[in-house]
């Protein structure tokens, strides 16, 4: 750990800890109506927009029916996977003890089995955030996301490949725990996914048959507009949470650790990386709604399983917490943000010319103020 | 609301099997019907049993009876069975068993129960305080072998104390309205006369066939007996009590000494008992020291203080697990009875039925999860 991370002494991380640790507290003892009636109004919202949706592409043949539709079962989509979908499935709501909002019951409209999920979002991704070799979230098999990734011609490729992951995104999200890069070299063999695609087989049909034959059967000659309302809509969501989502890690400036880095880690440890690791996006409160809240990316990594209404809140403090420190903060619009992730995927397309590259990332991961503190 | 249960439930029937099947729940994947189903009218599900409240009375002063309306998924209590009733308190759902105390053949579709107030709980006491029409709560389906034989013996003796009044209440409403044409004996022991929760209701009904008798055992005098069961009770009240079918309830003490002069005599066969506990909420705090017991796996260890995950790992088990940090949730399984503390922040959860992170919570005292 010593070489990379040197800034924070073995004190200030135990502080670091036990302060975020009294912040989880403060915030896990809070928890009550307020939190509960949240949760499900925006199912019911959810559920709304999902019934006005289909109605209204059942007269998928008048234009405005058609487009309104497709835009209400758009919010629809993007509620249930990312303010609902992500966030019960990380336990946040399991204190409710309703069956209905419960992390290891919840099934999401998308195709993505919940199980896979909880798997590789909520334990590999959220455990090792960041530390390459480890976080198969970093650049998901497919693409070169962090410098510290070897180049390989095949990366040439990397803006196409992140192109096509963000139209079929949900299909992306779904294959993901094959672990396609292991496949392709050999390191994992086909029959060992066996279980994984049935499931995946199961899921996926379930879906399919759902917006792309029975409901524009259902609709009887409208049946074309009713497939492409909600074809469009799954793309709709597909665009939006790939957007969102590489925005919590992959703007520039984000730090990534390596495996030795983070051996023997201590809590204060893991927050520091969780910290240094994640992203945030500016907003209203109607932005952070549809995007899950996952714009609070710092703030959910840090308390992946308190109710994501909660982030907005302790935003302040975290932050104030990250300065403290001398820890970046990285926060920023969504359109630089954005703007940051696209960039460093045609940025990272290319091998490293040797006067960008590593220098410049060791500079932002370290913590230039830190030595005060203590 | 439709005025006849039988006519709604029928057609509730036809509804239900197109509600139920594939090409409707082929429709609402991933999230089932009764998502839906709840944006109409929040009591409609396919399955659930779902109640309304649809009275409140405070008979005594640490009671509450509510009279509940069950949506058409109610199959019906026989009487002296109970139910789970699940009620979400600051965004907590809660689930506890009451007995039913209405007659089985309650012809108006509702169901009655009686919450005696423990002043430490937290169900009984917001359902006395908080409870009002319109109030909805989640039931089980009715449970219990604490129910009539299918013939019925020509003389019945029921022996309750305290709030085990309410399943004898089920049984001698339900004889009353059967016309039973033999005998019964009702001993119920109290503390005091003016904690009978339908007492008035019992003084009423008395008849040659059916003799109440209080027993009060901290107000000398008030009732025809005084002081806890004993033999001479028997033979004061219902000497023929060994050619009756006997039924008991209440709480532990009572039960043991009924139950130990039945063996006594040899006649236990013809005794069913309904044991009541008040749930000792958060009595027991101590983070190491009784049994660890996994239900599913009947593997019983005495619980050492580590986390749960540790000591099933210890005793041979491998529960699903992920981070072992409490991040990851890959580890959550049902408490289903005991106190345990959260380790990260030691917090105490006591509800039955909880979901609870393995890796990172320690059980105190006794406790059994479902892995």
């Amino acid at each position: 750990m010593a070489t990379r991370i040197p800034r924070l002494t073995p004190e200030q991380f135990a502080a670091l800890g036990r302060e975020l640790d009294a912040l989880r507290r403060e915030l896990a003892g809070d928890l009550g109506e307020q939190d509960a009636a949240y949760i499900r109004r925006v199912v019911t919202a959810q559920q709304r927009f999902e019934v006005a949706g289909r109605a209204l592409l059942w007269a998928g043949w008048f234009p405005p029916a058609w487009l309104a539709g497709t835009a209400a079962l758009s919010i629809s989509k993007i509620l249930d996977n990312m303010e609902i979908g992500h966030n019960v499935m990380h336990g946040q709501y399991d204190w409710m003890g309703d069956p209905a909002l419960n992390s290891k019951m919840f099934e999401w409209d998308t195709v993505c089995p919940a199980e896979q999920w909880r798997h590789t979002h909520n334990y590999v991704h959220h455990t090792f955030t960041n530390i390459l070799g480890k976080d198969r979230d970093i650049g998901y098999g497919l693409l070169r996301m962090i410098d510290a990734q070897r180049w390989r011609p095949y990366y040439l490729g990397n803006p196409v490949y992140a192109f096509v992951l963000m139209l079929a995104f949900e299909w992306g999200v779904m294959l993901h725990d094959l672990e396609i890069e292991k496949l392709r070299t050999g390191r994992k063999s086909w029959a060992e996914t066996k279980g994984l695609r049935r499931r995946m087989w199961h899921k996926g049909v379930k879906q399919a048959l759902k917006d792309y034959v029975l409901f524009p059967v259902l609709s009887g000659p409208g049946a074309l507009a009713t497939l492409t309302g909600n074809a469009t809509a799954n793309l709709v969501r597909n665009l939006w949470a790939f957007s969102i989502i590489f925005c919590g890690h992959f703007p520039e400036g984000v730090a990534d650790f390596t495996e030795q880095e983070c051996e023997e880690e201590t809590r204060g440890q893991w927050y520091y990386r969780q910290m240094l690791g994640s992203s945030n996006i500016e907003g209203g409160k109607l932005f952070h709604l549809v995007a899950g809240n996952l714009s609070f990316q710092i703030e959910h990594h840090l308390f992946p399983d308190i109710p994501a209404r909660r982030y907005q809140e302790i935003a302040p403090r975290v932050r104030e917490i990250s300065d403290r420190y001398g820890l970046r903060y990285n926060t920023g619009p969504l359109s630089r943000q954005v703007g940051s992730v696209w960039k460093k995927i045609f940025r990272l397309a290319l091998p490293p010319s040797r006067k960008t590259a590593p220098a410049g990332r060791r500079g932002q991961r370290v913590a230039p103020e830190a030595a005060r503190v203590a | 609301m439709v005025r006849n249960p039988s006519f709604a439930r029928a057609g509730w029937r036809h509804v239900r099997r197109v509600l139920d099947s594939r090409v409707v729940s082929a429709l609402t994947v991933p999230h089932g019907v009764d998502r839906y189903l709840g944006l109409v009218n929040p009591m409609w599900s396919v399955r659930e049993v779902r109640a309304v409240v649809a009275g409140v009375a405070h008979h005594t002063a640490d009671s509450v009876t509510l009279t509940l309306r069950p949506n058409a998924n109610w199959r019906g209590a026989r009487a002296g069975q109970h139910v789970r009733l699940a009620v979400e308190i600051d965004g907590v759902r809660r689930t506890r068993c009451f007995s039913v105390a209405s007659s089985a053949d309650r012809a108006d579709g509702t169901i009655e129960i009686t919450a005696k107030v423990n002043p430490a709980g937290t169900v009984s006491r917001y359902l006395k305080e908080a409870a009002r029409p319109g109030l909805m709560v989640a039931l089980s389906q009715a449970e219990g072998e604490f129910v009539l034989p299918e013939v019925l013996p020509e003389h019945v003796l029921l022996i309750s104390g305290g709030s085990g009044i309410t399943p004898v209440m089920s049984l001698v409403r339900t004889l009353t309205d059967r016309c039973y044409p033999g005998r019964i004996t009702f001993l119920h022991y109290t503390r005091a006369a003016g904690d009978v929760v339908y007492r008035a209701e019992l003084a009423a009904a008395a008849s040659s066939r059916l003799d109440v008798v209080f027993s009060c055992t901290a107000e000398p005098g008030a009732g025809r007996l005084d002081g806890r069961f004993r033999r001479e009770h028997l033979l004061e009240v219902a000497p023929g009590y060994a050619d009756a079918m006997t039924y008991v309830c209440g709480p532990g003490p009572l039960l043991d000494a009924v139950r130990a002069m039945w063996v006594e005599e040899g006649i236990e066969d013809r005794l069913l008992a309904e044991r009541f506990t008040a749930a000792a909420i958060g009595a027991d705090v101590r983070d190491a020291g009784g049994e660890l017991r996994f239900t599913r796996s009947g593997i019983t260890t005495p619980n050492d203080g580590r986390t749960v995950l540790e000591q099933a790992e210890g005793a041979g088990l491998s529960p699903q697990f992920g981070c072992r940090m409490g991040v990851c949730h890959s580890c959550s399984s049902v408490k289903t009875s005991g106190s345990v503390r959260n380790v990260l922040d030691g917090a105490l959860t006591t509800e039955t039925g909880a979901w609870i992170q393995l890796c990172v919570t320690a059980p105190c005292g006794d406790v059994e999860v479902d892995i």
